[in-house]
């Protein structure tokens, strides 16, 4: 039998609308401190609460 | 039948690299993979202008019926889910916190350098001013400043800085001690990196550094040519041979692997694919190649005209990337770095770098400025360490500079992920905080892009070796 194919597939379950509740604790690396000292990227650092 | 609302496109990013269709969910910041067939669809419902019936019909005579209505059941499906076409009231109720908090400084030890490096934003050290070293009472005070401006927060940063931080490494050292002195005393965990050029750290200094769980960034343009070129010694010869060695002997004694070697291109080197992968195949797995910020008459500054091949750079580097996770030599490439399951909350992500408000710099004398790159820079002196905070009305520019009060940004997709970029670049090209840096927002934009779909094609890799986990 031929396998149904899936057209959708959804990778992460990390909803941004969600974490405001919960979020904004302020424990997180400051994004510029570390590797990145002439641009700004803030989405690629680490929540400390996960 | 009632007649539905249209969808709203603005809401979605979609873009396809090479066979990976991608669908980004702005608010949610939720991403889908797609098969041909569903991107066909979404594109066919972009053009019915986001009515959904129109499209359905539309592609009738395109896709097979039964898999024309599983599509758009699955589509729906994540619509009442909140994972497609979400909506945010974020921005209507924003207002960022003050909370007069500092949990990270940038200490300049050091306005002197070894180096000349041709792009250097702190005019080979100094920043404009006279060439200094911070005496171990400032730098105790300002660790004493950080440690009661950070209030409740428990995680603090400091990171030596300069010019070069080990050309004043006996002060370094003794700041290192005090500052864990002070972090046991407040029970605050304190994180302590240092940025250098490499060519004073010993393999003395090393050993000292990694005892005392010091991080390093390490700064290393790539290929020798491409180093030497923009990062000679005062002398005017290539710095190459001793850093690379430097940097070899260094992880050679390290193993915690929370280092990053950090270079910068230029028009010089477009081809900076070339030198990030010359510096992994070298050993340095943890690497971030940034592009040079620099006044467009500069010979070595990047032009709008060499986008297109610094896209291709960042596409062949994604392909790369991807090779080598697969023969099981993974590297880091700090800008690919995105974790969509951990990443930062919302809130996080619109109060940015904190430049000016959680984040400053240090002058050696004590001075406080918003980060390292308006060091020197007497219009944004905030106040120093020995007095604290006079200038409010700068920190207050700073804090209301967040994507919701800047137009270019506003409705940009990328927003959630560069947080409205970098506050020294958009005055440094504008003179306003609020106007972005626009090649700038370009790379970042490409980059992004790339980190996303590394994401997807590691998370399908998975999902193909533990196929039950689906």
């Amino acid at each position: 039998m031929m396998e149904k194919k899936v057209h959708i597939q959804t990778i992460n379950k990390q909803n941004l609308v969600q974490t405001v509740q919960k979020g904004g604790c302020g424990e997180c690396v400051t994004s510029c401190q570390s590797a990145c000292k002439t641009s700004c990227t803030v989405s690629n650092q680490d929540c400390q609460k996960q | 039948m009632a007649k539905t609302q249209p969808y709203d496109f603005s809401l979605l990013h979609k873009f396809a690299i090479e066979d990976t269709y991608i669908v980004l969910d702005i608010n949610s910041g939720i991403v889908h993979s797609l098969s041909k067939e569903a991107w066909d669809f979404l594109e066919g419902w972009e053009q019915a202008g986001g009515d959904l019936e129109q499209a359905t019909a539309l592609l009738q005579t395109t896709l097979p019926l039964g898999e024309l209505e599983e599509i758009r059941k699955s589509f729906e499906e994540l619509i009442a889910t909140g994972a497609l076409f979400s909506s945010s009231t974020v921005e209507e109720n924003y207002a960022p916190r003050d909370e007069q908090i500092v949990k990270a400084l940038c200490l300049h030890v050091a306005h002197d350098c070894n180096l000349r490096c041709k792009y250097c934003f702190a005019g080979t050290g100094p920043f404009g001013a006279d060439r200094s070293l911070m005496d171990l009472a400032t730098g105790q005070k300002a660790l004493d400043f950080l440690f009661a401006a950070s209030g409740p927060r428990r995680h603090v940063e400091v990171d030596y800085f300069g010019g070069e931080p080990l050309l004043n490494f006996n002060v370094v050292k003794e700041l290192i001690k005090y500052g864990k002195e002070k972090a046991r005393e407040t029970g605050k965990i304190l994180k302590q990196t240092l940025t250098t050029n490499a060519v004073l750290l010993t393999p003395e200094i090393i050993d000292y550094l990694n005892q005392e769980d010091v991080q390093l960034i390490l700064s290393i343009d790539g290929r020798p040519q491409v180093h030497d070129q923009m990062r000679p010694f005062i002398s005017g010869k290539g710095s190459f041979a001793l850093v690379d060695q430097r940097i070899r002997e260094y992880l050679s004694r390290q193993k915690a692997d929370t280092y990053y070697v950090r270079g910068t291109y230029t028009h010089f080197n477009l081809d900076f694919c070339e030198d990030v992968l010359y510096l992994v195949d070298r050993g340095m797995k943890r690497v971030s190649l940034e592009p040079v910020v620099a006044s467009p008459e500069q010979d070595y500054a990047l032009q709008e005209e060499d986008l297109p091949v610094l896209k291709e750079q960042y596409a062949r580097l994604a392909e790369k990337w991807l090779q080598y996770y697969r023969e099981g030599k993974p590297f880091q490439f700090f800008h690919f770095n995105i974790d969509l399951n951990k990443g930062p909350c919302l809130l996080k992500r619109l109060s940015g770098c904190g430049a000016g408000n959680e984040y400053l710099a240090v002058s050696p004398l004590g001075d406080l400025y918003p980060c390292h790159q308006f060091m020197e820079n007497k219009a944004f002196c905030l106040g120093n360490v020995f007095t604290g905070i006079q200038n409010q009305a700068l920190r207050e520019d700073f804090r209301q500079a967040h994507v919701f009060n800047k137009p270019e940004c506003r409705g940009c997709w990328a927003r959630f992920f560069c947080s409205g970029g970098c506050h020294a670049n958009a005055y440094h090209f504008h003179r306003d905080l609020r106007k972005p840096y626009e090649l700038g927002c370009e790379l970042q934009k490409t980059r992004l892009e790339y980190g996303i779909y590394l994401q997807v094609k590691v998370w399908t890799d998975r999902q193909q070796e533990q196929p039950q986990e689906a």
